[in-house]
């Protein structure tokens, strides 16, 4: 399990700097939501069932698709 | 030149105060007596069998009421920020829409949703979960439906009428607190049930509920607002 946390982290890890990295926004978004994803894993794997409920539902839906809204308003491509 | 040393004076006291701060602190050793307390005395005082719940809704109570309250300010201030846009030069974009699996298995798929969104804020002090988690699940079964549907708008109205009986039950419920028993706002004033069965733990599933309603209804219209800036078909 402890192998398992680890490996988590470490992808966590490059999708958050990969969402910061991406010139295309709508990738970034879905790498963001990726990291929500993969910390609600990791709440499930410290026994905190209720926090990774929240954070895979507000996280890794809701604030995902709000932020790919705005990129459909606005830009897709960083200048 | 003064000011990039006066920075730095700061900035090193600051560092200092903080690792003198952390140092103090053993790492990994448990501080605080409260959680103990929690854990030996939940089921007793409560009667839910999820700690969890029984510390934001019995314990913590007003907290949680201070949360909804939060919650409902922003997405008031979303739909208000929204509304403020002038309706006219508000860009439509053509509509397209989904195919026909999309369409039909939303339509299959969305009763589950609201069924399981449920059963979590139903079920909130037996499982994990409650009222915040089950109510931004049936809100996400809504996004779905609008991401099928983008001619579609829920009843606004319904909503507002929904979201204001939940937190009316909410405050209702902790009222009575005040005049029975303990005289305390959000007293646990049901009988306390077996433990496990779904009608236990007196008021906490009734508030816990309540709560599911409010912030489903809340994202919901979130939702309404925000997917209405592109894809929107009817009136208010």
């Amino acid at each position: 399990m402890i192998i398992v946390s680890w490996i988590l982290i470490i992808i966590m890890i490059v999708l958050a700097i990969l969402s910061v990295q991406f010139k295309d926004l709508l990738a970034a978004v879905v790498a963001m939501g990726a990291v929500s994803l993969i910390i609600s894993l990791l709440f499930l794997l410290l026994q905190a069932p209720d926090v990774a409920m929240a954070e895979a539902s507000i996280g890794a839906a809701l604030t995902m698709i709000i932020y790919i809204i705005v990129v459909r308003k606005t830009e897709r491509r960083e200048k | 030149m003064i000011r990039k040393i006066t920075y730095t004076i700061f900035l090193s006291i600051i560092v200092a105060t903080l690792i003198l701060f952390f140092v103090a602190f053993p790492f990994g050793k448990n501080k605080m007596g409260v959680g103990k307390y929690y854990l030996n005395n939940d089921i007793k005082q409560t009667g839910a069998a999820n700690v969890v719940t029984a510390v934001t809704l019995d314990y913590r109570g007003l907290d949680t009421l201070g949360e909804v309250t939060v919650l409902f300010a922003a997405a008031a201030g979303v739909s208000i920020l929204f509304y403020l846009i002038d309706q006219d030069k508000k860009k439509r974009e053509r509509q397209v829409y989904p195919n026909f699996i999309v369409r039909v298995g939303s339509r299959i798929i969305f009763p589950f949703i609201l069924l399981f969104g449920s059963y979590i804020f139903i079920h909130g002090h037996l499982t994990p979960g409650g009222g915040f988690q089950g109510g931004s699940i049936i809100a996400s079964g809504f996004l779905l439906l609008y991401l099928a549907y983008p001619g579609e708008r829920v009843n606004r109205k319904k909503l507002a009428v929904t979201e204001g009986l939940a937190g009316l039950t909410f405050v209702v419920f902790g009222a009575i607190g005040i005049f029975t028993g303990a005289h305390s706002f959000l007293f646990n004033f049901f009988p306390k049930g077996t433990l496990n069965m779904l009608f236990s733990a007196g008021i906490l599933p009734i508030l816990y509920i309540a709560i599911g309603f409010k912030v489903g209804s809340e994202f919901a219209g979130i939702i309404d607002d925000m997917m209405c800036q592109t894809v929107c078909g009817g009136e208010k």
